[in-house]
């Protein structure tokens, strides 16, 4: 069973290697970390490459959430402290992570229905100079993917 | 002369026996000695609770003597720490020898309990593993765990009053079979590491 979820979960992971596109602002990997508690907080990650001037990403939306925020994480000794963040910051040329334990877009509140194994849920990216981009992040099985597979190995 | 001498000291002897009796027959000074274990237990090193288990049963760290506890502090609307901590801890124990799995009750304690009830918990921990813990209480139970364990936490607001998100300490803490702290754990990113990690402390 365990087995079972993990191939859903690499299997939803695969389809969101599909990049989303918009002017020089390129999105892939994204997955959806839902919440496990019905009405509460999910957490999606992407990787955001710049092909072309130094942009920034300063906002984010999705229908099905209450309320969504750009996020970072702080780490104050053994403490993690998650702040909202105005934007965030893509370099020109550049590729910027969000994944656990860092930089998140954060969504409050989601609709349950939503946000069911298989799901994908709608998200628009606003970045300053690129625009709004459309995406669709899976989501992910639970317990979510730790980190990316393949991007840093098991540490 | 000699008489009087083993006789004072058989009085002396039987003074003592008596006194020793009524000290331990006493139970004013009972209740001190008591009042002196229940000082102990409540120090920072021990990891004393009384809480609610996620089916609703009331539950305290005694009930867990003779194994190790493994406590890890969170809330249920956290979006990422705490599901990374907690996948991490069920890929541990999966991989744990079961004889080694057996030594230890993982416990998850909520620092949210004005949301976190018995029936959410419940939602919660099943998600990873079904042999997490999910313990809970009112306020001040939770208050007083925080303070044993020495844990940090702090309420930051959202965009609606209940939106709001916990910043908390992420370690987790190995309470030995004798109920005494051992150890803080840091879970890191990996299910091996920690597996290795506990299979050496619980040894």
């Amino acid at each position: 069973m365990k087995r079972f979820a993990v191939a859903v979960g690499a299997l939803a992971l695969g389809l969101a290697a599909l990049p989303a596109l918009a002017a020089d602002i390129e999105i892939s990997g994204s997955f959806l970390r839902p919440p496990v508690v019905d009405g509460g907080n999910g957490a999606a990650f992407f990787t955001i490459t710049n092909h072309g001037p130094a942009d920034r990403l300063i906002a984010a939306a999705a229908p099905a959430a209450r309320a969504v925020e750009l996020h970072t994480h702080l780490r104050d000794g053994d403490v993690m402290r998650m702040r909202k963040v105005d934007s965030i910051a893509v370099p020109e040329q550049g590729r910027v992570e969000l994944k656990p334990g860092g930089d998140h877009v954060m969504l409050f509140g989601l609709d349950p229905a939503a946000v069911v194994p298989g799901a994908r849920l709608p998200l628009t990216l606003t970045f300053e100079q690129a625009g709004a981009i459309q995406i669709e992040v899976p989501v992910a099985t639970l317990p979510g993917p730790i980190s990316k597979p393949g991007a840093h190995g098991d540490q | 002369m000699i008489n009087n001498t083993v006789k004072a000291a058989g009085l002396v002897a039987a003074l003592a026996i008596a006194l020793i009796l009524v000290v331990a027959l006493s139970p004013g000074l009972s209740e001190r000695i008591g009042q002196g274990v229940a000082l102990v237990a409540s120090s920072p090193f021990e990891g004393g609770f009384a809480l609610t288990d996620q089916t609703g049963k009331p539950v305290n760290d005694r009930d867990y003597r003779g194994r190790f506890m493994l406590v890890f502090f969170g809330y249920t609307f956290c979006p990422d720490v705490c599901p990374t901590t907690l996948t991490v801890l069920a890929g541990a124990l999966d991989r744990l020898d079961p004889a080694t799995a057996a030594k230890i009750v993982p416990i998850f304690v909520t620092l949210d309990p004005e949301r976190d009830t018995p029936a959410v918990m419940r939602q919660y921990v099943s998600a990873f593993s079904p042999a997490i813990v999910g313990l809970t209480g009112s306020s001040d139970d939770i208050a007083k765990v925080k303070k044993n364990y020495r844990v940090y936490s702090v309420k930051v607001e959202g965009s609606a009053p209940d939106l709001y998100t916990i910043d908390h300490s992420a370690l987790l803490y190995l309470i030995g079979p004798d109920g005494r702290f051992r150890a803080t754990l840091d879970p890191g990113h990996s299910a091996e590491g920690l597996a290795l990690a506990l299979t050496r402390s619980v040894q």
